[in-house]
């Protein structure tokens, strides 16, 4: 018998996001003020994760923008996706993990407090969507790196000072 | 308006100039405070995309001591100070008498302060000295000290320049003991990522044409 595909890590980059199928897991490292946010169609075993730097595309300077680096934009690019493939929203489960503030400064620059900004883009973006989430591990000041199993839905989080725990 | 995308070798080289002016006067500051002789030099002024900036502290997962500050004035931006787990270990030792396990939940609040001011010392060196060569005012926040992935705490460098684009020019520092070939030698490293709208300025100040 042959082994499919068991084990396979499909690796998000920064600013990046991408899809796979069970048995194929997904992982992204090093969030700190990024979040990852994994969205996931439970009964067929599908899931897409994006590893997002900034909460609103409207923040871009460029006109030649990276969509995948914004909530707004990089999510609606994974909803079209799982459009594609006949999902439909309400099938659809969340979970999200990041949007640490690494750094604490005396003085508050608006850049300081994007973590927290994007944990709630990807929220505010989900519930407009009707897409549940399911588990979240965001804030606090520690880095992250994820771990989607998409046969059975499992986070899976280290952190460097608070060890593992799976959502 | 700046577009990194346009960025020559020869501007490359002219960051590497004044690059080389700030870790010189920094290695002078650090040879003093350390009463041991730091060299300091710049390898390389790169413009690398997230992905590779991520790993260039030696790897996303990788657990470093990274003290983080931001330039204001003339040409913003930030700068990072960073040091492998050991060598910030071994440099709080050298600075406090303590020994110190960096990722303990309880890290010694007089190490973490050793180390902050490290940075606080080396970026005001460096900085008075690129200052003084470019004729730009530039003045550092107070450095905040994380320890951490490498990849979470360099991203947070990235956030200025990722509105801009998605490369960041970063000039690298190489720290390192003088005369030493013994394996526990200080070493580090010292990033200076320019804001996008900081190129023109700095260009400019150095006499290299940007258009």
């Amino acid at each position: 018998m042959t082994k499919l595909k068991e084990d396979q890590v499909i690796k998000v980059g920064m600013a990046d996001w991408k899809t796979a199928e069970a048995p194929e897991k997904l992982r992204t490292s090093g969030l700190g003020s990024c979040v990852g946010v994994v969205i996931y169609e439970e009964s067929r075993k599908i899931a897409a994760m994006a590893h997002i730097m900034l909460p609103d595309s409207s923040m871009a300077g460029t006109r030649s923008l990276q969509r995948a680096k914004f909530a707004d934009t990089a999510l609606e690019d994974v909803l079209a996706w799982f459009q594609e493939k006949g999902c439909r929203c309400h099938r659809l489960q969340a979970k999200l993990a990041g949007g640490a503030q690494m750094f604490s400064f005396s003085e508050g620059s608006e850049m300081m407090r994007i973590g927290p900004r994007n944990s709630e883009a990807v929220k505010m973006f989900l519930e407009h969507n009707g897409i549940p989430v399911k588990g979240e591990d965001t804030g606090g000041s520690k880095g992250r790196t994820i771990e989607f199993n998409i046969m059975d839905s499992s986070l899976f989080i280290r952190t460097v000072s608070q060890g593992k725990t799976i959502i | 308006m700046t577009d990194i995308n346009h960025i020559q070798p020869v501007h490359l080289d002219a960051l590497q100039e004044a690059g080389n002016i700030g870790a010189g006067n920094a290695a002078t500051a650090l040879s003093q405070l350390l009463n041991k002789k730091i060299d300091l030099h710049v390898p390389s002024v790169r413009m690398v995309d997230f992905q590779a900036m991520q790993a260039i502290a030696g790897g996303e997962e990788e657990v470093v001591a990274a003290a983080f500050l931001r330039i204001t004035g003339e040409a913003p931006g930030s700068m990072f100070f960073i040091l492998q787990k050991e060598e910030a270990e071994e440099l709080a030792y050298t600075l406090t008498g303590r020994k110190v396990n960096i990722i303990d939940d309880s890290f010694d609040e007089l190490a973490a302060s050793a180390l902050r001011e490290l940075g606080n010392i080396l970026a005001g060196a460096y900085l008075s000295a690129l200052a003084d060569f470019t004729g730009l005012s530039m003045q550092p926040s107070v450095p905040s000290l994380a320890v951490d992935m490498a990849g979470a705490v360099i991203s947070e460098g990235l956030l200025e320049v990722s509105t801009k684009g998605d490369h960041a020019i970063v000039i690298d520092t190489e720290m390192e003991e003088a005369e030493s070939s013994d394996s526990d030698a200080v070493t580090g490293q010292f990033f200076l990522l320019p804001d996008p709208k900081a190129f023109e300025k700095i260009f400019k100040s150095l006499g290299v044409e940007w258009s």
